[in-house]
């Protein structure tokens, strides 16, 4: 059959959770570069997956500290002196994707995971 | 100065104490010294003046004045809500109401004023309030959402605010003022009458020339209506008095200070008591000049002086102050400085009034020709420039000043045109000299800068526009590029990103940003501001640049705001709403029927929203191309709610059945909003059509309305709702419908072209050098010779126009994107829930907070 060379040719976008790398999407081009995706997560909370037009990935808790909204997904990515950051869709806070901080309130940050493009 | 601590006690921490006590700081007296502040009230100093701004969503936190850091930096005890009650004036001892006892060496008294209540029968009802804490305005919220209508005593400018107030809270509101005119003691009477019939047309009731004879009470105790000098009765449900300010020298009298003939605590040039070891300052004290200022500037004052004396330092000391005032009370810009009314010997008028437009301008000119002071009503904009020039003989001649820009008012008169030494910013005595100085000397090299550095700006906000004008002019004058860029990604404006896309014919953000953009950014990812922006001006230009016209494919996904990317309407929960268009306000009842059906399968919330058509809340992500190909089956199309383009054209009924009606307006905005539907501009857009005079379509609050007339239609353009209205002004008359449409083609093209980010046509218009005059040249004259191409980009647009949903729900790939999760498309967003309302839905938001996790810190990678 050939569904096991799809298999192992499929590259996977995966994230680090618990001590364990979890793949979350089988087709990374459907992630429009400098847009993210909303992800469910094993423990019912969500990340929100990001790439930038380089394509390095970022990954962030999806869930906006200021509203409670699960939302960050779908705010604008952009970066600012080298480091990628997304605007809440919300009220337009940043925060930056590599370490979760707020950008524009020091005591704010988000859960930030680590992220690969794997087999 | 002498050297062993002393104790200073203030009591009264209002807006003058906390100056005092900054000025102490200054002087390098608090900190050495010790400073007891008793206070009232059971919060900190906060700004008074701006109190009003509590109602437009400013929260007491934000009125604050001052901070913990200052008061435990100089080690100042303050004692909330623990007046001062006796002064024992022999041992140098002050009591407070909690029994607390504190020695002073120099006691400083800034209580303030106390709102006069006139002694008439019922005025401590259950219903009756006063404005002058942020207590008082708490008191007057909770009581006015049982109230319909509202009743003002005093048409002064307290008086005003607090009828500003009670209309913000949606009562019906009178003002009963006892002098012949509103606003007595700062406006003449051409003033006044101005500013009556400006304020009549907002809705209010104005009685003037009519006192209070008594507050009648229900027979729960509460008031039911107010009995006037007159005879008539007053029928209200709530009365807020506002008839003047006394002194609160209680205080001082009791302890046997001297006081005033009408109530003041008398100082001298020091602001000194009869009681050298006693000051007074702000509205509590009767200053040498034998005057007690209301105004806070003059207490400023007073607090700087005190707290020099006190020092042991040289100072000009305090004797008098110029009573100007500018407010935007309830909408209506009024000012008045110097000596308003004209006292001078041998002075004369110079006055112009328009009662059409609620204008009116007085200017006092001395016998020498210099300008001893005025009045403005309705158009305020010259007393930035005007006040300064107090005293000296203006640039120009007096007529030129006070007419309106285009009625042959050639020169307008510029921050330019001042000495160095006029007082731009009253409220901190700043002068020009100052703020160029902060600039060239402290290198300041913006407002903010120049605010912190010299406090100007910081009081009652009036002088900021003037104060911008300056900034820019002197770092312009250094040779400093003033940053005009967008954002931090590029240094051009929107305009000339514009320009830029155009002439390149650019169609990608890439490119421009990184050709374009400044050096840091190029290469990068861009930002929340640029991308949208870049994406709308793509937009609008799509069919003649060549670029999709689609503003969901390729790299113009991810330049869109979250709304466009979704086709729809962000609503707190991450839930969206949905808004078909329906052109003009029209439709079918098997429409209806349709928006119904589907609001009722999908359990939406259904509400008719402020703009002629109905809106669908509490979609999830996933439901949209689903409620969208029903909706669109229907021969709905997206209403373009969630855009920074066409929103609604409303309609009156217009001649079709109105027995007014002169033209068919359904029809016209039926035309108009199908021609621009999906234009993408700098900010939304929105339009009207009134079959008369009669202007039920509300025409004139709109971007562009539409009037009918017997002839045909005008065409206004500019106006605004929202947080800061403006009515449209007329660009032209008696237009048949082609020439009714081909102007508006090159108006809004042109604003397109021209305008800044999020800048709607009303602040556009008052920007753009030249202003509207100009923006009739272009569009009207063809003055620049570019209307030909106005007219064919706005064909390019209507040509190249289809339904974004249409468009969307024909492609599996567009679709894929609407999905809760990229690796659980099935499963519904769980935060996304509903609880029962009035028989509809609404988000289920404490769910939100459930959700909460404590915030992680950063994670290691
Ligand atoms: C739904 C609606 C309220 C309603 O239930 O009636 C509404 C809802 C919103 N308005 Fe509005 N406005 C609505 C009619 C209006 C009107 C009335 C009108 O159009 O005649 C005005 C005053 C007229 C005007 O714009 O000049 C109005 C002046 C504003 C403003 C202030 C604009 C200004 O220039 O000052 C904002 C804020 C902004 O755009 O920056 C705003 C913003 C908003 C936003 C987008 C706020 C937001 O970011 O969430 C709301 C989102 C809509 C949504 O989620 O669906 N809305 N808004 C109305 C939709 C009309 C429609 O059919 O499209
Ligand atoms: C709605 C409103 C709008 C205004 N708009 C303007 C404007 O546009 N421009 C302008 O120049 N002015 C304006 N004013 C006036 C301005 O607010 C006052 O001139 C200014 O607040 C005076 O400062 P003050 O410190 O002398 O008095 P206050 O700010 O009244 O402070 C006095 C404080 O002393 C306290 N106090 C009194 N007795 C005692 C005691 N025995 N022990 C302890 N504490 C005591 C009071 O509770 C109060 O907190 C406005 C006022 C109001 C109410
Ligand atoms: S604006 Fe004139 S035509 Fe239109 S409904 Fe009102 S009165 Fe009738
Ligand atoms: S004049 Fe009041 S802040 Fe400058």
């Amino acid at each position: 059959m050939t569904i096991l060379a799809v298999e192992t040719t499929t590259a996977y976008v995966q994230l680090y959770v618990d001590g364990d790398w979890l793949p979350v999407c089988d087709d990374p081009a459907r992630i429009t570069p400098g847009r993210g995706v909303a992800v469910l997560l094993p423990d019912g909370s969500q990340a929100a997956v990001f790439q930038d037009r380089t394509g390095r990935w970022y990954a962030i808790d999806n869930r906006d500290p200021f509203t409670g909204a699960a939302v960050l997904s779908r705010g604008l990515m952009g970066s600012s002196d080298g480091s990628a950051f997304v605007a809440s869709p919300l009220l337009k806070q940043r925060f930056d994707l590599t370490t979760g901080r707020c950008l524009d309130d020091e005591g704010v940050s988000v859960r930030a995971y680590a992220v690969r493009v794997a087999t | 100065m002498s050297t062993t601590p002393r104790t200073i006690v203030l009591v009264g921490h209002g807006m003058v104490g906390q100056r005092f006590l900054e000025a102490l700081a200054e002087h390098g007296v608090a900190g050495r010294d010790r400073v007891v502040v008793l206070c009232e009230e059971p919060r900190p100093a906060y700004d008074r003046v701006q109190l009003t701004s509590y109602f437009a969503g400013r929260t007491p936190a934000e009125l604050s004045l001052s901070d913990e850091e200052f008061l435990a930096k100089y080690g100042i005890e303050l004692h909330l809500g623990d007046p001062a009650e006796t002064i024992d004036r022999e041992r140098g001892v002050v009591t407070a109401r909690s029994g607390l006892t504190v020695a002073y060496d120099t006691l400083v008294l800034a209580t303030g004023s106390y709102p006069f209540v006139p002694p008439v029968p019922g005025k401590d009802a259950a219903g009756c309030f006063v404005y002058r804490t942020i207590e008082d305005l708490l008191a007057i919220e909770e009581y006015a959402k049982n109230a319909t209508t509202g009743a003002v005593v005093g048409g002064g400018l307290l008086g005003l605010e607090a009828a500003g107030a009670l209309k913000g809270l949606g009562l019906s509101t009178h003002i009963v003022e006892f002098a012949p005119r509103l606003m007595p003691v700062q406006v003449d009477e051409g003033g006044g009458a101005a500013l009556h019939r400006t304020i009549t047309d907002m809705g209010l009731t104005v009685h003037t020339g009519t006192g209070t004879q008594e507050i009648v009470t229900g027979e729960d105790g509460s008031v039911t209506a107010m009995r006037l000098s007159d005879g008539s009765e007053l029928a209200t449900d709530m009365v807020v008095f506002s008839a003047g300010v006394r002194p609160r020298d209680q205080l001082a009298r009791d302890c046997g200070l001297t006081v005033g003939e009408r109530g003041g605590i008398a100082v001298d040039e020091q602001c000194r008591t009869s009681d050298p070891r006693i000051f007074a300052i702000g509205e509590c004290a009767l200053a040498s000049d034998g005057r007690v200022y209301g105004l806070v500037a003059p207490g400023y004052e007073m607090a700087q002086v005190a707290a020099a004396a006190i020092a042991e330092e040289e100072n000009s000391g305090f004797t008098g102050a110029d009573m100007s005032t500018k407010l935007k009370l309830l909408g209506v810009d009024v000012a008045s400085f110097g000596d308003a009314h004209g006292t001078t010997e041998g002075c004369l008028d110079v006055v112009y009034a328009d009662s059409r437009s609620g204008t009116y301008k007085k200017l006092v000119i001395g016998a020498g020709g210099e300008l001893l002071g005025g009045v403005l009503v309705g158009d305020a904009e010259a007393y930035g420039t005007l006040r300064p020039l107090t005293g000296s003989v203006p640039p120009i001649s007096p007529e030129q000043l006070v007419l309106p820009a285009g009625a042959g008012a050639p020169v307008s008169l510029g921050p330019a045109a001042l000495p160095d030494e006029a007082v731009i910013c009253s409220c901190h005595n700043v002068t020009k000299g100052a703020i160029r100085g902060a600039v060239t000397e402290h290198s300041c090299t913006s407002v903010p800068e120049v605010k912190k550095c010299t406090k100007a700006g910081t009081g009652c906000g009036s002088c900021v526009k003037v104060l911008g004008q300056l900034v820019t002019a002197e770092l312009e004058a250094g040779g400093v590029e003033v940053d005009k860029g967008l954002c931090g990604c590029f240094a051009q404006t929107r305009q000339e990103l514009y320009e830029i896309v155009l002439a390149l014919r650019l169609t990608s953000y890439q490119e421009l940003l990184d050709a374009h953009g400044r050096e840091e950014a190029r290469g990068g990812d861009g930002c929340e501001i640029c991308k949208p922006t870049v994406g709308s001006i793509i937009a609008s230009l799509a069919p003649t640049l060549g670029a999709d016209g689609y503003v969901l494919d390729g790299e113009q996904a991810a330049l869109q705001d979250t709304n466009d990317h979704f086709l729809a309407n962000l609503q707190k929960n991450g839930s969206y709403s949905i808004v078909p268009r329906i052109p003009g306000g029209e439709i079918t009842p098997e429409k209806l029927i349709v928006i119904g059906e589907v609001a009722r399968d999908f359990g939406l919330y259904t509400k008719i929203t402020g703009g002629q058509r109905i809106d669908m809340f509490g979609a999830r992500v996933e439901q949209l191309p689903l409620i969208w190909a029903k909706l669109v089956h229907a021969g709905f199309e997206s209403g373009h709610a969630y855009g920074k383009s066409l929103r609604t054209v409303k309609s009156c009924v217009g001649s079709t059945w109105c027995r007014y009606g002169v033209q068919d307006s359904v029809r016209m905005a039926i035309d108009l909003e199908l021609r621009y539907r999906g234009l993408r501009s700098p900010h939304k857009l929105k339009s009207a059509v009134s079959g008369c005079a009669r202007e039920c379509a509300e025409a004139q609050s709109k971007d562009f309305g539409v009037i009918a007339t017997s002839n045909g239609w005008n065409l206004y353009v500019g106006g605004n709702g929202g947080a800061t209205p403006r009515h449209a002004d007329l660009l032209a008359q008696d237009l048949d419908d082609d020439q009714l449409i081909r102007l508006i083609d090159r108006f809004l093209m042109f604003y397109i072209r021209t305008a800044d980010r999020l800048e709607r046509t009303s602040t556009w218009l008052e920007r753009i050098e030249g202003g509207l005059d100009h923006v009739r040249d272009v569009v009207v004259e063809d003055s620049l010779g570019i209307c030909a191409d106005l007219e064919q980009l706005m064909s390019a647009h209507v040509a190249g126009y289809r339904d974004e949903w249409a468009s969307t729900l024909d492609d599996p790939e567009r679709l894929a994107r609407f999905v809760s999760f990229v690796n659980a498309p099935e499963v519904p967003d769980p935060t996304v829930q509903f609880v029962p309302e009035r028989d509809q839905i609404k988000p289920d938001l404490p769910l939100l907070n459930l959700t909460a996790r404590p915030l992680e810190g950063t994670a290691t990678r």
